[in-house]
């Protein structure tokens, strides 16, 4: 989900990591093995669907931990615990109720529509479902989207290196995205979901040893809830503490918003319409293998809440004026904090090389998707139709260098003008409440006409954002926070977008029924109807058990943090 | 050669499928297992041996443990897990075969 606090990660001078040649060595051996995998990928790369979908062929373990490093993009770890820093354990929320429905909903409801009609992305579901318009619209908004989010990343990964290692901002944004560009370019998308897999668990050996000591220093997860309890009050430790509706919270929103703004419209919208993330379930195997990636992403996410949630805590407990200007220290400093205070060279290697692959991976999943949106879905579709597969190869080659080209600017230009930046991924947050609204609408109601989903999606943008940038900016209805403000302009998108779908169809005609076959609910496709691949039918991989198993999980985790 | 560029249901079952058919993936990407299992065993041998050799500062600094030591021995237990795994249970080579091609080199 997207950083939900500023993602311009202003770090405080004076947290330069006493790095050495052990640390410099560990980051050098990564970067060359990124490399490699890419040279590796190259020779697997013979169709279009080879570069952009992985041949729809890889197992469910790999789409499943690449579909959760996808998300677990560095301003998302170093977000969450700023989160986790100025509010909390209310972070928990991003995770719990706003990430696990939302990815069993994929994987359990939503996958076999996605995978079975053989779709290569996003886009091209809502032309099939709908028409050229919302299928145009959304393919150019979320090709300008994947380039800015790319180009923010890059930009915070600059920066994050200027402050932790001294180098130039210039020379990160130029070496990074070079390394990006070298091996999605060889390898395509399987060469982004390999370097994914291996981020996952870079990410998670820089992030154990940092939770663990950081426990340590403030006695424990005890010492630490009294700490916090002292400092910040109660609520600080609880997860639904002080969300009465009418009561006051830091947070700036109560059980409805977080629930329905956040818990659905933001969460599902998110989950399982952003192409970044969808990508990686379309590159699965088979049906089966699809369907489980989100469910296998779902465990890890749990989880790793903690991971991020425990620093920030930490670091509160340890600074507590943190993101004032008395201590030095934003909030989103938590992590790199931390790093400088407590980890040893070595082990802070691996925490340099697990930030910097998590900023190169949330760059790539970025330019992953657009490449291939912007080929098959724009170029492919309306500009130079009808060439043979290789000439698209070459495109979707060409089109990740200048994506790549693209993002790198847009990273210049957010080091100078971060406000508009900011302003813009705002803009764009909004986009995804929409497309999910069409999507829910389209698959659940046959009547959904063909032109009811373009329509839809420019009502149900436009009313998130005048209500965010007019009713909410200008002081017409006050709301708190400006997370408080997202939850409520996500909940007045998806209204504003269902009615006028409904009313748009109600007006023009609907989609005849041959032409939906496996694209709304009741329907099946012949894609749907393959046969499982063997040993698809243990008990441990059956989707429905995996997801529910998720879910439940995941309310379970509330209880501690409820009482 | 069908054309990139249908519009309808039926146009894109069949690109793709076609596609499906003469996809190189399966048959020649490499075992990630292979990499992870390899970097990690790297990894967990060189900060394993930066824990050995620690000074007392190191160690202070990390709150009196030994953290290199640890998260070394767990980077490498990793790793080796990876590769048992592979070698249990080797990459199956692809059902549906594709154009017969030489086999990836493993």
């Amino acid at each position: 989900m997207h950083t939900p606090t500023d993602a311009h990660a202003y770090l405080a001078a004076g947290l330069r990591l006493p790095t050495n040649g052990l640390d410099y060595t560990i980051l050098a051996i990564y970067f060359v093995v990124v490399l490699g995998i890419g040279f590796a990928a190259r020779r697997s790369v013979r169709t279009s669907l080879d570069f952009f979908l992985s041949g729809r062929s890889l197992p469910a373990w790999i789409t499943g931990l690449a579909f959760i490093s996808a998300n677990l993009a560095a301003t998302e770890i170093l977000g969450m615990a700023a989160n986790s820093a100025q509010y909390g354990a209310y972070t928990v929320h991003w995770y719990w109720i706003g990430a696990i429905p939302a990815m069993v909903f994929l994987g359990l409801v939503m996958m076999p529509f996605y995978y079975g009609s053989k779709v290569r992305s996003v886009p091209e579901f809502l032309l099939l479902r709908f028409d050229r318009g919302a299928h145009l619209l959304s393919s150019i908004l979320f090709a300008f989207a994947a380039i800015l989010i790319a180009g923010v990343n890059l930009y915070a990964l600059a920066i994050v290196v200027e402050a932790l290692l001294g180098w130039p901002q210039w020379v990160a944004i130029v070496v990074a995205g070079a390394f990006v560009l070298a091996y999605i370019t060889l390898g395509g998308l399987s060469s982004a979901i390999y370097n994914e897999v291996l981020q996952f668990f870079v990410i998670l050996a820089a992030l154990i040893p940092l939770v663990v000591l950081s426990l340590k220093k403030v006695g424990g997860w005890g010492g630490l809830t009294r700490t916090l309890t002292r400092q910040h009050g109660d609520h600080f430790v609880t997860a639904w503490g002080g969300t009465g509706i009418g009561s006051a919270n830091p947070l700036g929103a109560n059980w409805l918003t977080i629930v329905l703004g956040l818990g659905f419209v933001l969460s599902f919208g998110y989950w399982t319409t952003n192409f970044a993330e969808v990508q990686r379930a379309l590159s699965a195997r088979n049906l089966s293998a699809a369907q489980r990636t989100p469910l296998i992403a779902a465990y890890p996410k749990i989880f790793i809440v903690f991971l991020v949630m425990i620093p920030g805590l930490v670091a509160a407990a340890l600074v507590p004026n943190i993101g004032t200007s008395a201590s030095g220290l934003q909030y989103n400093d938590a992590i790199p904090y931390l790093m400088q205070e407590l980890l040893p060279n070595g082990v802070l290697g691996i925490a340099v090389t697990g930030l910097l692959a998590a900023f190169m991976a949330g760059m790539a999943a970025n330019v992953s998707s657009f490449n291939t949106v912007f080929t098959n879905d724009i170029w492919a579709k309306y500009v130079v139709k009808g060439r043979e597969d290789s000439y698209y190869v070459r495109f979707g080659r060409l089109i990740t260098v200048i994506g790549v080209f693209a993002s790198i600017g847009t990273a210049f230009l957010a080091a100078s003008f971060s406000n508009i930046m900011a302003y813009l991924q705002t803009l764009f947050s909004f986009f995804n409440v929409p497309m999910f609204v069409v999507f829910i609408v389209g698959m659940f109601w046959k009547r959904a006409s063909k032109k009811s989903g373009f329509w839809g999606l420019l009502a149900g943008t436009t009313a998130a954002m005048v209500n965010y940038f007019v009713i909410y900016k200008q002081g017409i209805v006050r709301i708190p926070t400006d997370q408080g403000a997202n939850f409520v302009s996500a909940i007045a998108g998806f209204v504003a977008g269902a009615i006028v779908m409904f009313a748009v169809s109600l007006f023009t005609r609907p989609k005849p029924e041959e032409e939906l076959q496996g694209l709304v609910y009741g329907t099946r496709s012949p894609g749907m109807a393959e046969p499982a691949a063997p040993g698809d039918e243990a008990w441990y991989r059956r989707p429905a058990l995996l997801g529910w198993g998720a879910v439940v999980l995941a309310a379970l985790c509330y209880i501690p943090f409820s009482f | 050669m069908p054309e990139n560029s249908g519009f309808s249901e039926k146009d894109v079952q069949r690109e793709v499928s076609d596609l499906e058919g003469r996809s190189a993936t399966a048959a020649r990407i490499f075992d990630l297992r292979r990499i992870i299992g390899g970097l990690f065993v790297l990894y967990g041998i060189i900060v394993t041996i930066a824990g050995v050799t620690d000074s007392q500062a190191a160690i202070d600094k990390a709150q009196g443990v030994n953290i290199n030591l640890w998260t070394g021995i767990g980077m490498l237990l990793l790793g080796v897990f990876f590769l048992v795994w592979m070698k249990l249970r080797p990459a199956t080579p692809p059902q549906q075969d594709g154009p017969a091609e030489e086999r990836p080199p493993s």
